[in-house]
């Protein structure tokens, strides 16, 4: 039995207001987490079955070409080697998110440094990586684009966008800023390598890997095999953290099917930490203008944002940096404009929260710039230019907590004490400053179905191919069943990652808990309905807490209500609740950062994130997301950059020793508090995504607290020492 | 990784007697298979040699150290005499690496710890240190990690251990096992060779060498400053480093020992600066003085021509601070 | 080549190429795959263990060293059924997302508890002569060398805060 919803009218019923069984947003433990701290939960790579072989990927070392010849004789004659794969259905790199199609194949045309053209497979790990290393490959280079700055720009029509008169506001405006700021490349960089396992039985194949959507990657793989995704089963229970990395099917899992086919005997191949820096995804450079005008009273008038990012030849993704530019602020004047250069560099793709992440950031430093200029308080400056309604489409909002969160942290925070005088604290060597950015993310339903049994004994399971990648699925789900069914916790399970149950919407954009959550919302309503039908009832006048149905004041055991197991498929689609109101979730972030006056280095000292996304569905694995999303902040800001080569194009900094994610030291205590909304026009459970929000704006926070210490404007990201420094040796 | 035969030495002698060309001496294999991984070092043969007996502190008659070059680095940072007597060395051992790393990387071993050049890293671009004559792809490339001191034009590289940095300054001499059987002892500067046309040569030791100890002098005494300035607050390299032991006597300097890492081919140390500051009285004046003498000859290489500045304006924070203390 | 090795109190017989990190003896070919691969040079953490009591990066380390030596995986901190403590804390605090970094972590925590308790100093200990209190820098600088993505750093932080009052 099935049931089904097009969310095409607001939901005000608000039902888990109205549940008994108290489960719902508690900062219940994850389910999974004995699993993952006792090291049990199997990644990837970790179910290895007997008999397995070991490949590993061999990358072409130029800018772009042709490859002429794969010397494979030599290596195939290495001990232990089985097998030198390379082809037309190798991926030049993985599918982007949601592609549900195999992207560009083929070993012969490379198109970056990097590029995985080929396969070694051996009987163990160590004779597979020296065969990779040995194996010659003879390529006719090309002269390559490596660099976005000299390449042509495309300016696609459909995505630049204008009304009213810019560059007349910007002339008769009282204040105005123009800016331009640059962010570099940044990579998801999951602590789990990209890995896949493949294994035929006969025609069918099974792919254990690391993958955040396989509703889509069943697609994207059976597409690249050329064979029907009813043979391909995805397995993903465990994924080592994604971010936009492990969103559509990439080299390894493909070369592992291909290889495993041809040696009948399952291969394994996963990716060197090199690899998964060069061969998967990174978020694209930016170069950003942002114009702003406001009247004497600090009223906006005007709003431009220029955005220029980069991609290989041939992909359709380019990093959507202006998102929330059309409805984040009034004016009445606005243009957003989006180049892309085409460019020999490893594939640009998303990383968490692709666009607001850089695009939002820079748009809240132009904002305190402005506010800088105009001598407003920065919080005052964006509580005065809070639209009442979209204001590039016109539509409502579904809700707005912006100002809300604004004043929320700013008292929260001690706001209040900040100098706005730049380079006025000082502790020693130590110049202190405070900085504060909005945060904005636009919010999203995907197609989820999820199936949940519950048995004649009372305990309930849900199935969907949905994944848990760090992000609390395993627990939400539970807590939504067990809140919908009264149930507690350890009646229910969850299994999730295989694509033999139910499609949900995979994990990305910020939508898998709120669109599978509400699968399994719905498949929980109408397993109430078929209980109420044993009591001749209507569901909505039952009560269903810990294992039993209450009705008209009698309460009856749920195991006597069941004589065999309800299962019920949830279906949930989007519908005109997308279209007809403008959804998006809020924040604000403020930091208070040291800035040393002799070094240049920078230490955030506290940090503030106030978020508004729906109903929160677990306080915990929500704060942790927070978390996730403000650190990720601290790196973009201060550390994070992917640089390539100038002549070639090759990432330079290609591993954990060059490439500087924050450590434990960079990050203090993070204060992160929740507003409480209920968005209607989301869902049924009126909850939004939260795995995004917290990036975006954050690093502007920092950035601009580093202003407000030193008076030194870095608008070349991240702001690492050396820009600092430049800073105060022109004597700011 | 190309394959090796592995062998266990049992002695210093049947270490060194072992060692042919082509093998390598493994102790806490941190950077070595780090490298080997990579097939930048692609050793014949190893010579595992953490079961000779070299992981002890010993004091010295002249009230030094004489440390096995064996012992970790955690087990020299934690050593209370050295905590007590040499700070510097606990302090500069403690801002490298990690807990893991330090419990794992020995005495000798991160002496000779390789650069850590992108480029030097990465088998597909031309490095005369890991390929002589190929050519040295950080000059025209991204070098923010690179030398401003001792450079040559087939190499930038710096070393990166902090370490050393600290054991330059201090005065440490390194006792080495010659393949003959020699035991000889040398300033730690004189370990170390300028890149010069064969940056492949990095030191004074010839395969089948092994050094056996470190010897710190007598305590100097003094304030002492192990300054390390980097990209995030841990677990980086050194963009540049300052160790300084500074004595006053009177409202003087009395004796001043500094030492630099992260800018150059080995721990760098100008003498004349310390000559310069000695017998003075200190002031923001002689700061200057001081750091214009000491990078007269520093060359930036596009990307690291911020550690120019950078160094000038440590230094001088750290003089003053070390300095602003009462006399010692 | 041969090598017999003592893991969490078990011996095993090994049968290997000389080239097999210890981390890769674990996962592939003793099953042990609790203790992950994050970059395999040493740079994040993810593989530590315990050995001879000490924490180190199980990936920059020949299998073929240990011979001998008393080796603790995450396997041999604690089961499902019966974790140690510090395991029942990282989940109260949340203090992991994804997992994939968390036996590192709570290796390097288990060792990092016990070098404070021995007295040792970090980088950001004022005093090099006395013994350090774990305050909460305290903690971030000695467990800097385990990198987590999903940062849960903060709940890291707080979970081991909590083990080291719990045991002074």
């Amino acid at each position: 039995m099935s049931t089904h919803l097009k969310m095409d009218e607001p939901d005000h019923r608000r039902r888990l207001d109205h549940m008994a069984q108290g489960i719902i947003g508690t900062g219940m433990n994850r389910p999974d987490g004995k699993a993952k701290v006792t090291g049990t939960a199997p990644f990837a790579y970790e179910v290895q079955p007997e008999g397995m072989a070991y490949g590993v990927l061999v990358r072409a070392a130029v800018t772009c070409g042709t490859l002429k010849h794969v010397d494979s004789d030599k290596v195939a004659a290495l001990p232990g080697v089985l097998a030198v794969m390379h082809g037309p259905k190798f991926l030049r790199n993985p599918a982007q998110g949601t592609a549900d199609k195999a992207p560009v194949q083929g070993s012969e045309d490379i198109a970056y440094w990097g590029q995985p053209v080929a396969l070694v497979v051996a009987e163990t790990f160590e004779q597979a990586r020296h065969g990779a290393q040995m194996l010659q490959l003879e390529i006719k280079a090309k002269s390559g684009q490596v660099d976005p700055e000299t390449a042509t720009f495309e300016t696609p029509e459909k995505k630049q966008d204008s009304q009213g008169d810019l560059d007349q506001a910007m002339q008769q405006a009282d204040f105005t800023v123009d800016v331009t700021y640059t962010t570099p490349g940044h990579n998801s960089a999951a602590m789990e390598p990209h890995a896949s396992i493949a294994a035929w039985d006969g025609d069918q194949l099974t792919l254990r890997g690391s993958y955040q959507m396989p509703n889509y990657n069943i697609n994207e793989l059976a597409s690249s095999l050329g064979i029907t995704p009813e043979k391909v089963r995805i397995l993903s229970p465990f994924v080592g953290g994604g971010f936009g990395s492990k969103l559509g099917i990439a080299p390894e899992a493909v070369a592992a099917a291909l290889a495993a086919r041809e040696l009948a005997r399952p291969v394994g191949v996963a990716l060197s930490r090199k690899q998964v820096f060069e061969a998967t995804m990174r978020r694209s450079e930016s170069r950003q203008r942002v114009k702003l005008a406001a009247d004497a009273q600090g009223q906006l008038t005007a709003i431009g944002h220029d955005a220029y990012v980069s991609n290989l030849p041939d992909e359709d993704f380019s990093e959507p940096v202006t998102q929330a530019t059309p409805f984040t602020y009034q004016g009445e004047n606005r243009v957003i404009g989006h180049h892309i250069a085409r460019v020999n560099r490893t594939c640009a793709g998303s990383v968490r929260a692709p666009g607001e992440s850089i695009g939002l950031t820079v748009l809240e430093n132009a904002m305190d710039e402005l506010a800088d200029v105009l001598a407003i308080d920065p919080v005052e400056f964006r509580l005065k230019n809070i639209p009442d309604k979209n204001p590039t489409s016109g539509l409502p909002f579904s809700s707005h907590k912006l100002a809300e969160a604004l004043r929320t942290g700013r008292d929260r925070f001690g706001w209040d004490a900040r100098n706005p005088k730049p380079g006025s604290c000082r502790e020693g060597e130590w110049l202190l400053g405070m900085g504060m950015a909005s945060a904005v993310r636009v919010n999203i339903l995907a197609e989820a179905r999820a199936r949940v049994t519950l048995s004649p004994g009372g305990e309930a399971h849900v199935e969907t191919d949905m994944t848990d990648i760090g992000t609390g699925t395993y627990a939400i789900l539970t807590q939504i069943c067990g809140e919908m069914l009264g149930l507690p916790a350890e009646k229910i399970t969850v299994s999730l990652g295989d694509t033999s149950h139910p499609r949900g919407p995979g994990s990305g954009g910020s939508w898998g808990a709120s669109s599978a959550g509400t699968a399994v919302f719905l498949a929980c309503e109408q397993i109430r309905a078929e209980i109420a039908k044993k009591l001749d009832a209507d569901e909505t006048d039952l009560s269903f807490k810990d294992g039993h149905v209450i009705f008209e004041n009698r309460q009856t055991p749920l195991t006597d209500l069941i004589d065999a197991a309800i299962t019920i498929e949830g279906h949930v689609e989007p519908g005109k609740t997308m279209k007809d109101v403008t959804q998006a979730t809020y924040g604000a972030h403020f930091a208070e950062v040291a800035v040393n006056a002799v070094t240049g280095e920078t230490r955030v000292r506290r940090m503030l994130g106030v978020f508004a996304a729906g109903r929160i569905l677990n306080e915990k694995t929500a704060r942790s997301q927070c978390l996730g999303g403000m650190t990720f902040g601290i790196g973009m800001a201060l550390t994070e950059e992917l640089v390539h080569d100038p002549r070639h194009g090759q990432i330079v900094n290609h591993d954990f020793a060059e490439y500087h994610l924050p450590v434990n030291a960079d990050v203090p205590q993070l204060d992160v508090v929740f507003l409480e909304e209920r968005d209607d026009y989301a869902n049924p459970m009126q909850s939004k995504g939260i795995g995004e929000l917290g990036i975006c704006g954050a690093a502007a926070a920092i950035t601009n607290a580093m202003f407000n210490a030193t008076g030194v404007r870095v608008r070349d990201y991240p702001a690492t020492l050396d820009k600092v420094l430049a800073g105060f040796e022109d004597g700011c | 990784m190309k394959t090796f035969t592995y062998s266990r030495a049992e002695s210093q002698s049947d270490a060194v007697q072992s060692a042919q060309a082509g093998t390598a001496f493994i102790a806490g294999g941190t950077n070595l298979l780090d490298l080997m991984k990579l097939e930048v070092m692609t050793p014949d043969h190893l010579v595992d040699i953490n079961h000779l007996d070299l992981k002890r502190i010993e004091e010295t008659a002249d009230g030094g150290l004489r440390i096995g070059a064996l012992v970790s680095n955690s087990d020299l940072a934690n050593d209370m005499r050295v905590r007590t007597s040499w700070p510097l060395l606990s302090q500069a051992l403690l801002s490298g690496a990690s807990g893991q790393l330090r419990n794992k990387a020995t005495t000798g071993g991160n002496l000779l710890q390789r650069t850590r050049c992108y480029y030097f890293y990465d088998t597909d671009t031309p490095c005369n240190k890991r390929t002589p004559g190929s050519g040295c792809a950080a000059q025209g490339g991204f070098n923010r990690i690179h030398a401003i001191f001792g450079t040559s034009e087939a190499c930038i590289a710096t070393h990166p251990s902090d370490m050393a940095v600290a054991l330059r300054a201090l005065g440490a001499k390194v006792e080495i096992l010659r393949n003959d059987g020699e035991v000889q002892k040398v300033p730690l500067g004189e370990l170390y060779r300028f890149p010069g046309d064969n940056p492949e040569v990095e030191t004074i030791l010839h395969p089948g060498d092994l050094i056996t100890h470190v010897l710190l002098p007598a305590p100097l005494g003094g304030t002492q400053i192990y300054r390390k300035v980097r990209d995030r607050a841990s677990y980086a390299f050194a963009l540049v480093s300052v160790a300084a032991i500074m004595r006053l006597q009177n409202g003087k300097i009395s004796t001043a020992r500094l030492a630099f890492g992260g800018v150059a081919p080995f721990p760098w140390r100008v003498p004349e600066v310390e000559d310069l500051i000695e017998g003075q009285a200190p002031s923001p004046a002689l700061w200057t003085q001081a750091a214009d003498l000491l990078l007269q000859d520093a060359k930036g290489q596009g990307s690291n021509d911020f550690k120019i500045p950078l160094l000038r304006r440590t230094l001088a924070a750290v003089l003053e601070q070390a300095t602003n203390g009462a006399d010692i | 080549m041969q090598s017999k090795l003592k893991i969490n109190n078990a011996e095993y017989h090994l049968d290997h190429d000389p080239r097999t990190s210890l981390l890769d003896a674990l996962r592939n070919h003793l099953g042990l795959t609790g203790t992950k691969k994050g970059c395999d040079h040493g740079q994040c953490g993810a593989c530590t263990i315990l050995v001879n009591g000490r924490r180190i990066n199980s990936c920059l380390t020949l299998a073929c060293m240990h011979d001998g030596d008393e080796i603790t995986t995450i396997e041999g901190i604690g089961t499902p059924d019966e974790m140690s403590d510090l395991q029942s804390t990282f989940i109260d605090h949340d203090a992991f997302q994804c997992g994939y970094c968390t036996p590192g972590q709570i290796c390097s925590a288990t060792a990092m508890l016990e070098e404070a308790r021995q007295g040792w100093p970090s980088h950001v200990t004022d005093d090099l002569t006395q013994s350090a209190d774990l305050s909460d820098a305290e903690i971030s600088e000695r467990m800097s060398g385990n990198l987590c993505r999903c940062s849960a750093y903060p709940n890291i932080v707080a979970a081991i805060r909590q083990m080291a009052g719990e045991t002074q």
